[in-house]
């Protein structure tokens, strides 16, 4: 029974950290080069609608719907989607110069809008849910041999459909990446120093554009990740607030995992398990918790690790230096 | 002379501006303004083929066209500009409080919860708690992000984003409770009206505008309106906000205490919020719920960047706002069955919003052809 | 490699304007490889501005730079990398949470790979003899390891020629000591160093020869050899100019402020001050001469309440009706409070003075809105004094309400001057009042401080020109590294007295009141 639920409960807080794990990845590459996107929430919307309405709008019009092809157009048309999202935002920020908040709320409001028009527009449903059966077996097809014939250990690690296992690999490429590789390295320093960067001869713009809008895509993504997985394939306008949600929560994640790429796997379960606790604590210990209130355990901790940082005044738990902050190499 | 090995010269070249004259400024808001109007135009064109004129005037009819709509686009108007005004003292000194959303919910939470509690008080003293709960819990919401950045320097943009959503769980918590097993919580009290504006005057209304509720939500943020704008321009307090906001060693020369007025400042801003809530659940929703801001606490910040901290200019740049929310409202009852959506009211107002701030780029800054032979200079 | 003393750079009629300011004119000189040359000159002398020129900070209006024999365009500090010119700037360009290794691989096109970069790196050390930290992070580095790591840096980039702006400003001694050593080791090398400097034992121990600029203006180069501090500081600070400003005779002399034993840490927690010992007096004007960033700015600024001062320390104010009041430990509010007239007009006018987005109106109120106790602030006086101020001082404004920052400097600081001279102070402090006004405006404030002399004020008069000190002054007090080095009656010293006073070491003839 007790095994039941615990089992029943990690299977459930996985997936969930998995996607959010995904969005905050997005939002650490922006905010690694010194950005800080609000616009998160509308990106990771206008990515979920715009990839579940391609590949509803593809599996409705052939019979046979290829893996391949489901793949390649609900992943590429969220990401390309979230991109374009991403690309304004730098243009905006970055060339223009406008305040990064600013920009980054217009976003959200302007992205929850698209994606809900957007899904209105081209899925034309009354009812409320529509279902891609097809897309929805293709994300959670479990490995065929690892997913069965372990045990407990299928049951815990690999019960799950494959984006858990890109993210964990995104994760920890987007790891390397940032403190392995030359350009990672540029990045950082775009990010904690625009100054020092620019005098070394490393573009600030084409860093800020790049982590902005790549940042952007896998946030995109991760919607729709979001959809096929803790929406079983289902999508309907009213999940855009849904999202909107998740969307905030990952850059409270972001915080949370002090900015940290491989802080974000074991920060996700946490907040994971937080929002799924309201179903197994009652049946586990027996103590009735308010959803509404597990629910904001998340945004507590994560205040509590932003007065934890600053208390410790350790430089290297807190945010890139220049956060948030416009470079104009003449305002000096 | 030799060039400088592999340095192109750019092909345009920023600097900032000295200034700008208010006169062309405003020209060069207009200007995105129209421009905004004519790609919503493309965008409704593109969408169900109406054709510019026919959605200009049904924009028009759909903000001002008859006294409900005039009704509605005031009200929501002046919720707008109450948390605009709210976040005024806030922006002006500097300080980021993304937190008005949650500022506004926890308000009308505090009054929501006297309405609920106390339905046996008498009238004047009940509104009086729900007053001052309201602004008391919007001042806590703004005080502890304040309070961190005092004392740690915490970055209060994150902060403030943080507190919004424990404030949005909180009403959630309430409205689950109270709501029982019913399907919706529905409005409190709804057959005592206690707690509701309509209460003073008996309950009913006899249809003038001294009994409707709205009518006084709508007077009461055009008071705060003048009292801000009046509060930053004359006082000694708007004086200090104004110098801290502009420098903190300014403000240390002049023997201003930065920290006190940091948090004076965020207790007063979300106080307002925290009575916005208040109106809101008083007069308009008599209920609570975590849609009680509706999202203008975020559209308030815009709004309130946009007007430069001036309480009027954000009276006309909230009544644009929402003019063209109200408008694409009719244009998606009109065509919604050609998939003018409700939610296209959003996209809209994005589109608007990003070319107006995408304009003052051109207000900030001047974009010059570089020439050959001009150095770009780096001072 | 170059030859050893081979000409590596020849600049060539070099100018460099700012506005109307004249930074660099027309100088000709050169550096050769295999020696160290100092550059020396006071502040403003326009030592920095030439280097940068070098570095690809700034870029020159006219004349040639020549490097290894062939006329460059040195656009960006990228081209100045790739001609092999290093420069070390006074505020480090790293990133404080990298380590050593990441900093100085920053930009660089080479393939990634830390080992080999930290083995080139160890060579690079062993060469020149650096002890450096390679596995901390540069946040947890003391400020000459930070600097130690900037040198790195450029050798690491293959720098062949080395700049370093004012390098042992940061350093301890025995740090400089080090510092010098390393030079030398470099130097052996065949590489080419330059140190930007106004300490002429550090010229005189360390350096091959010496270029001097005086106020823009190349003066000469010289073996270091043939230099002695004597000639040196003559050729930096030049003959005494006569100038034409009036110093009405000290009539009453009475004490105003009485400083005794001032210690206080600047902003990084380093000494600024320590054991200041002096008085004003009324009717006089006490000049304070000394290179910047001798704790002239933390002077000021313990004594209008600004600044944290160490335990000991003594502020005591007398006014006119003879009673004494102590400032220590008091804010700006404070002092105001026990009604003591206390005029600052800061270094740093728009940044702390006034109020750059308001108007002249609001700028008046700065320092008084607090009166009285309506909660409204009173314009009408204020509006008042800003039109007084403005036909008085001449100041050229579009209106009252334009803001201050888009004034000209003369009319900023005349704004600024004119309200602290408005609210009759018993103590008028200045800090650099005249830096980059024109010679009319000059002669204003020049005019203004003896007026309040004439009218009984004790005038503390912080500045750089040495002409001036003397010109305008009655007793000069000369500060060198947070400590008073002398105070010396104006009309009876010499530019060269007060020249020397102001580089001599820590230590040596300190506490000399």
């Amino acid at each position: 029974m007790i095994w039941t639920n615990i089992l029943g409960w990690v299977q459930q807080a996985v997936p969930f950290a998995a996607f959010l794990a995904l969005a905050a990845l997005g939002e650490l590459l922006t905010e690694k080069a010194g950005s800080l996107n609000l616009g998160t929430p509308g990106t990771m919307c206008v990515g979920a609608s715009a990839g579940f309405i391609t590949v509803y709008s593809y599996c409705n019009a052939v019979e046979e719907p290829s893996v391949v092809l489901i793949l390649l157009i609900s992943l590429g048309s969220s990401f390309l989607a979230a991109t374009l999202l991403g690309l304004l935002y730098s243009f905006f920020t970055v060339s223009l110069r406008i305040n990064q908040n600013v920009v980054g709320l217009v976003l959200t409001i302007f992205g929850c809008g698209l994606a809900e028009f957007l899904s209105y527009y081209f899925v034309k449903s009354e009812s409320g849910n529509v279902r891609c059966e097809a897309a929805f077996r293709v994300f959670t097809a479990k490995i065929p041999f690892l997913s069965e014939k372990l045990g407990w250990f299928s049951e815990l690690f690999f019960r799950y459909g494959f984006m858990l296992y890109v993210t964990i690999a995104a994760v920890i490429l987007l790891s390397l990446f940032f403190y392995h590789t030359r350009a990672g390295l540029h990045l950082r320093a775009v990010g904690e120093n625009p100054g020092t960067a620019d005098a070394a001869g490393i573009s600030v713009t084409k860093y800020r554009y790049l982590a902005s809008s790549l940042g952007a895509g896998l946030v995109g993504m991760a919607g729709l990740f979001c959809v096929m997985e803790f929406k079983s394939g289902a999508w309907s306008t009213a999940d855009v607030y849904t999202l909107e949600a998740f969307g905030w929560l990952a850059v409270a994640l972001v915080i949370f995992a002090l900015w940290k790429p491989l802080n974000l796997l074991w920060g996700s379960l946490i907040f994971g398990f937080c929002y799924w606790a309201y179903v197994y604590l009652p049946q586990l210990l027996g103590v009735t918790v308010s959803t509404d209130l597990m629910r904001m355990l998340p945004y507590v901790i994560t205040i509590l690790v932003l007065i934890l940082v600053n208390l410790r005044r350790h430089k290297g738990d807190q945010g890139p230096a220049a956060l948030g902050l416009s470079y104009f190499r003449e305002e000096r | 002379m030799k060039q400088g090995p592999s340095r192109r010269t750019p092909l345009f070249h920023i600097a900032k501006r000295d200034r700008m004259r208010p006169a062309a400024a405003w020209g060069v808001r207009v200007g995105a303004f129209v421009l905004a109007l004519l790609l919503n135009a493309l965008f409704v064109w593109c969408v169900v083929r109406v054709d510019p004129l026919t959605f200009y005037r049904t924009m028009l009819r759909g903000a001002f066209g008859s006294s409900s709509y005039l009704w509605a686009t005031f009200k929501a108007t002046a919720k707008l500009l109450c948390i605009a005004v709210a976040l005024a003292p806030a922006f002006k000194m500097r300080f980021w409080n993304i937190g008005a959303e949650g500022q506004v919910l926890i308000g009308g939470m505090a009054a929501a919860f006297v309405m609920y509690h106390y339905t046996s008080l008498p009238t004047p003293v009940l509104f009086l708690l729900m007053i001052v709960c309201s602004l008391l819990a919007g001042g806590i919401w703004g005080l502890i992000p304040a309070f961190f950045k005092a004392k740690l320097n915490t970055n209060e943009t994150l902060f403030t984003l943080m507190m919004n959503y424990i404030a949005t769980q909180i009403v959630l918590y309430f409205y689950n409770e109270w709501r029982g097993i019913r399907s919706a919580l529905g409005m409190l009290n709804s057959s005592t009206k206690v707690g509701w504006f309509s209460s003073l005057w008996g309950g009913t209304s006899d249809g003038s505008l001294l009994q409707n509720e709205d009518f006084w939500f709508i007077v009461i943020v055009a008071v705060l309106t003048v009292l801000m704008y009046f509060y930053l321009r004359s006082t000694k307090h708007g004086y200090e906000i104004a110098v801290v906001g502009e420098s903190g060693n300014t403000a240390r020369y002049a023997g201003i205490h930065v920290n006190k007025v940091l948090l004076r400042t965020m207790i007063l801003s979300g106080a307002i919020c925290g009575f916005c809530g208040f109106l809101t659940v008083s007069s308009q929703s008599h209920t609570i719920s975590s849609e009680m801001a509706g999202g203008y606490g975020f559209t308030a910040i815009i709004v309130a960047w946009l007007s430069k901290f001036n309480t009027f200019t954000m009276a006309g740049v909230a009544l644009l706002i929402v003019a063209l929310e109200k408008g694409a409202a009719l244009m998606s009852n009109t065509y919604g069955t050609l998939g003018f959506s409700a939610p296209a009211a959003d996209v809209m107002v994005g589109v608007m919003l990003l070319v107006v701030i995408g304009s003052e780029f051109f207000i900030q800054y001047r974009v010059m052809r570089s020439h050959a032979g001009k150095e770009a200079e780096t001072v | 490699m170059s030859e050893p003393n081979c000409t590596v750079i020849r600049l060539q009629n070099v100018t460099k304007t700012f506005g109307d300011v004249v930074a660099n004119h027309d100088i000709t000189m050169e550096i050769r490889s295999g020696e160290i040359l100092s550059l020396l000159g006071e502040n403003g002398s326009g030592k920095t501005t030439l280097m940068n020129l070098l570095a690809g900070i700034y870029y020159p209006d006219s004349g040639d730079i020549f490097v290894r024999g062939e006329r460059v365009s040195i656009r960006s500090p990228q081209d100045a990398h790739r001609l092999g010119i290093g420069m070390i700037h006074q505020h480090f360009k790293l990133v404080e949470v990298f380590t050593p290794v990441e900093n100085i691989v920053l930009g660089l096109r080479e393939p990634y790979n830390p080992a080999a970069a930290e083995k080139k790196i160890g060579e690079i050390c062993r060469t020149y003899g650096f002890s450096l930290d390679l596995k901390c992070r540069v946040r947890d580095m003391s400020v000459s390891q930070k600097q130690t790591l900037e040198i790195v840096k450029a050798l690491y980039r293959g720098a062949e020629i080395l700049i370093l702006d004012e390098p042992t400003a940061v350093l301890t001694p025995q740090e400089s000591d080090k510092l010098f050593e390393v030079l030398r080791n470099m130097r052996r090398d065949g590489k080419a160093v330059v140190i930007i400097t106004h300490k002429l034992h550090e010229v005189l121990s360390v350096s091959d020869r010496v270029a001097i600029l005086r106020k823009g203006e190349y003066i000469d180069t010289v073996e270091t050899a043939k230099a002695t501090e004597q000639s040196l500081t003559e050729m930096m600070v030049g003959k005494r100019v006569e100038l034409n400003i009036e110093r009405p005779p000290v009539e009453r002399r009475e004490k105003r402020l009485q400083v005794a034993h001032l210690s206080c840490r600047g902003r990084d927690g380093v000494t600024a001050l320590s054991d200041v010992s002096f008085e004003a007096y009324g009717g006089e004007i006490l000049g304070i001469a000394g290179i910047s960033g001798c704790g002239q700015k933390e002077l000021l600024e313990s004594i209008a309440g600004l600044q944290k001062t160490e335990p000991g320390s003594e502020i005591l104010y007398t006014g006119p009706d003879g009673k004494t009041e102590s400032l220590l430990g008091k804010s700006a509010k404070q002092i105001r409070a026990l009604g003591v007239s206390l005029s600052f007009v800061p270094e740093d006018r728009l940044g702390m003075g006034l109020v750059g987005g308001m108007g002249m109106t609001e700028n008046m109120l700065l320092r008084h809105y607090a009166e009285g106790r309506s909660p409204l602030t009173r314009t009408r006086p204020s509006r008042q004094l800003a039109e007084k101020v403005r036909t008085d001082l001449e100041v050229v404004t579009p209106s009252l309400r334009t803001p201050v920052r888009r004034l000209s400097g003369g009319n900023v600081q005349k704004v600024l001057v004119g309200r602290e001279i408005a609210s009759e102070p018993a103590v008028l402090m200045t800090a650099y009042a005249v830096r980059g006004l024109d010679i009319n405006t000059s002669y204003t404030i020049y005019r203004l401080l003896n007026e309040q002399k004439r009218k009984g004020v004790a005038v503390l008069y912080v500045g750089e020109d040495l002409d001036v000190l003397l010109a305008l002054c009655d007793r000069i007090l000369v500060l060198c590294g947070g400590r008073v080095t002398g105070v010396v009656d104006a009309a009876g010293t010499t530019k060269e007295e007060i020249g020397y006073l102001m580089t001599k070491q820590n230590g040596t003839e300190a506490d000399a009141v």
